[in-house]
């Protein structure tokens, strides 16, 4: 009886310690998850059942996503390789504009759309907008042989980050106006990458999440894309006092800390 | 007899005997009574002294009843829980990112949960000298054979859905820090045809490369020097830098949530059985079958015979010592068994320097027809960069000193010849470090920019 306890108790300690050095909950700077969440954790670290369900939740969802940007090949065989591109900007819940064309075609928060698009046969993209979408790397398929697009907004998309962006490299004569702000998943590497589109001329990087030292990034792709318009709005840039001698104090510590491991290795 | 006591208390430092314990509360009773006699002068740090006693008394009394409930880790044998396991199916010997790439791939293959038992062995918990986590981190396309690409695809892929293959519930996401700035390789008039070739090979196997001439370099990258450059080679897509420790750490935790076990130590032996079977042409052959491999623990004379059925030689740049200690080649010449590992260990060094004029973000990782590379290492101005020997000038691998000669003479010669801006670079030597790399006697084949 008193084992039992004991192990219990044991067990208690050894959970509470788990979750206080466990990860940080994703963008939030909350310091300890919910309570439900709390309680899902510590029944996953003793029954094997409920990871075994955690599991299946959390590759359902994936799944959710790579059905949403499955390639389109009945539709390209039917139809043609425009009005497929056309219709998944529309299954995503996207807008686009034909070339040539001057009103949009978009689907409303409750995923009904004109099908008056299907009347322009072979026409391309001129202008795509898929804010707020759950376009991703594999999904960028339907869109590449889109000669003609020019203008591209992401905004706000969860599953962008620097392989799409690499990718993009697809439409590096045509593309002008990109719109890459509030992507949770892009790091300084994608954005090396977008190097390649030649004809970028207007870039919005405002509020990426995922850069570590924004103003730097900042200047450094100015100086990459001579002629491209760079917006970054939402960053803090301030060089305030007390923000420079923190960062000096940590500069000097992590020269000393690389002398010393230097000197231990060799 | 209490002298026996006393002295088998101070040989075991946790476990212990419930007779010794007593002796150490005696013990310390004993202590205790000194300083009462020395510092009678003093009035509160005795009773403080005391109390302090009474505490660590009443701590060693609930320890011991909890070692002494069942469910408890407390066994009267002092068993040295940092030796592997005695037996196991599968032991991989090297920890390196190969070594713990295969331990995942192997318990992800298996069809039953729990299965499978892998240890996975390596000799120097610290990396110092693993060729992993000192390599330059680089993936590319672009090589010459069809088979080179589809695995450097292949690896993109994996790298690209990194968190659903390698992430673990309830811990924080991968971030490998990829770079897709791509590679970038100059060719002189030589070498131009042999660039196109593999172009064309290099497209019909998928990889996302273009080619480029001198002007339309010089448009894209204004601060290369075009001299001498034929033709260049730029990879588009899938191709860039990324860190090597993170990938690895990744492996190593999903492979250990998955139930393989780690092990600090190094196989300096083995035991294996022999069939002695006859082949066609009436000769005699002697099979070999591994039994077991005697780990040895580091700076102890300790060691674990792990009985297993397979052996996994992953140990990069000192495999080949490895198969000597197998005895892979130790049969007569001309024979099958004759044939030793045909892998050596070759020393590569790896400078890190500060230029504040060089190229920006855009820099590829650019490899000249010399042999010399360079990469861009963060944003703060600073370069990597190194070179090939040539065949005759190969470094001693015996140890890892890196010569500074060869930056002055070898290297920076032809990077300022390239690029203009690198004629004012100053070495960071605190960052210096030389990497061995494992070297296919083969082919040539260098292992350390394919991941």
């Amino acid at each position: 009886m008193s084992a039992h306890l004991m192990s219990l108790h044991r067990c208690c300690q050894r959970s509470a310690r788990l979750l206080v050095a466990g990860r940080p909950w994703s963008s939030s700077s909350v310091s300890s998850p919910p309570l439900h969440t709390r309680l899902l954790l510590f029944l996953t670290q003793r029954f094997y059942d409920v990871e075994m369900l955690l599991r299946w939740r959390s590759q359902q969802g994936q799944r959710r996503v790579q059905k949403k940007n499955a390639y389109y090949s009945y539709t390209q065989h039917f139809h043609g390789a425009d009005i497929a591109a056309a219709f998944y900007v529309l299954s995503l819940k996207g807008g686009f504009r034909y070339v040539g064309q001057s009103d949009w075609f978009h689907t409303d928060k409750r995923g009904q759309f004109n099908w008056n698009f299907l009347n322009h046969k072979d026409t391309p993209l001129e202008e795509v907008d898929m804010s707020c979408s759950l376009i991703s790397y594999s999904g960028l398929e339907n869109l590449v042989g889109q000669q003609s697009l020019r203008t591209l907004s992401l905004q706000g998309c969860p599953e962008v980050d620097d392989w799409f962006l690499a990718r993009l490299h697809v439409f590096q004569d045509s593309l002008e106006e990109l719109d890459i702000s509030h992507c949770p998943r892009i790091t300084t590497g994608g954005l090396a990458a977008l190097r390649n589109l030649k004809g970028l001329r207007r870039l919005d990087m405002s509020s990426l999440p995922g850069l570590s030292n924004p103003g730097l990034v900042i200047i450094l792709l100015e100086e990459m894309l001579p002629q491209c318009q760079i917006i970054a709005s939402g960053y803090d840039l301030s060089l305030s006092q007390e923000g420079i001698e923190e960062r000096n104090e940590q500069h000097e510590q992590g020269h000393e800390s690389d002398k010393s491991e230097k000197q231990a290795i060799y | 007899m209490l002298t026996w006591r006393r002295l088998h208390v101070k040989a075991s430092a946790v476990h212990g005997l419930l007779t010794s314990r007593l002796v150490t509360e005696q013990h310390t009773w004993v202590h205790g009574h000194l300083p009462l006699c020395q510092s009678l002068s003093t009035g509160t740090p005795v009773r403080n002294d005391f109390f302090k006693d009474l505490e660590a008394q009443f701590a060693a009394a609930r320890q011991k009843a909890a070692d002494a409930m069942p469910g408890s880790s407390w066994s009267p044998i002092e068993i040295n829980p940092n030796l592997p396991p005695e037996r196991a199916d599968i032991v991989i010997v090297g920890g390196g990112v190969v070594g713990w790439s295969i331990a995942y791939w192997l318990k992800q293959k298996e069809r039953v949960r729990g299965a499978l038992k892998v240890v996975v062995l390596e000799k120097d918990p610290t990396y110092a000298q693993a060729s992993t986590v000192l390599s330059a981190g680089g993936i590319r396309q672009q090589f010459s054979l069809p088979e080179n690409i589809h695995l450097s695809l292949a690896s993109a892929d994996f790298m690209r859905n990194i968190n659903d293959y390698l992430g673990v519930l309830d811990e924080e996401p991968i971030d490998l820090q990829f770079n897709h700035s791509g590679y970038l390789f100059l060719a002189s008039e030589d070498v131009a045809h042999i660039m196109e070739e593999n172009y064309s090979t290099q497209r019909d196997a998928g990889a996302k490369v273009s080619l480029l001439s001198p002007t339309q370099l010089k448009e894209k990258f204004p601060w290369i020097n075009t001299d001498g450059v034929v033709l260049a080679s730029y990879g588009l897509e899938n191709e860039g830098w990324f860190d090597p420790w993170t990938l690895l750490n990744a492996f190593r935790r999903k492979a250990m949530s998955m139930g393989v076990v780690q092990c600090c130590g190094e196989v300096t032996d083995f035991k294996y059985s022999v069939n002695r079977a006859m082949t066609t042409e009436g000769k005699s052959l002697d099979i070999r079958r591994i039994k077991s491999v005697k780990v040895q623990m580091p700076n102890s004379l300790e060691y674990q015979p792990v009985e297993c059925a397979i052996v996994v030689n992953a140990a990069g740049a000192f495999s080949s010592k490895l198969a000597q200690i197998l005895r892979v080649g130790s049969g007569a010449k001309n024979t099958f068994e004759g044939i030793s590992l045909p892998v050596e260990p070759r020393k590569r060094f790896v400078y890190v320097f500060h230029c504040p004029d060089g190229p920006g973000l855009d820099t590829p990782f650019l490899v000249d027809y010399s042999g010399v590379y360079f990469r861009r290492e963060g944003l703060g101005g600073n370069y990597i960069t190194g070179a090939s020997p040539e065949e005759e000038k190969e470094p001693d691998p015996g140890n890892l000193e890196v010569d500074h000669e060869f930056f002055m003479e070898k290297i920076w010669p032809n990077l300022a010849h390239r690029i203009p801006a690198f004629e004012k670079l100053k070495v960071r030597v605190e960052t210096l470090s030389s990497s061995l790399v494992v070297f296919n006697l083969s082919g040539a084949a260098d292992l350390k920019t394919k991941v």
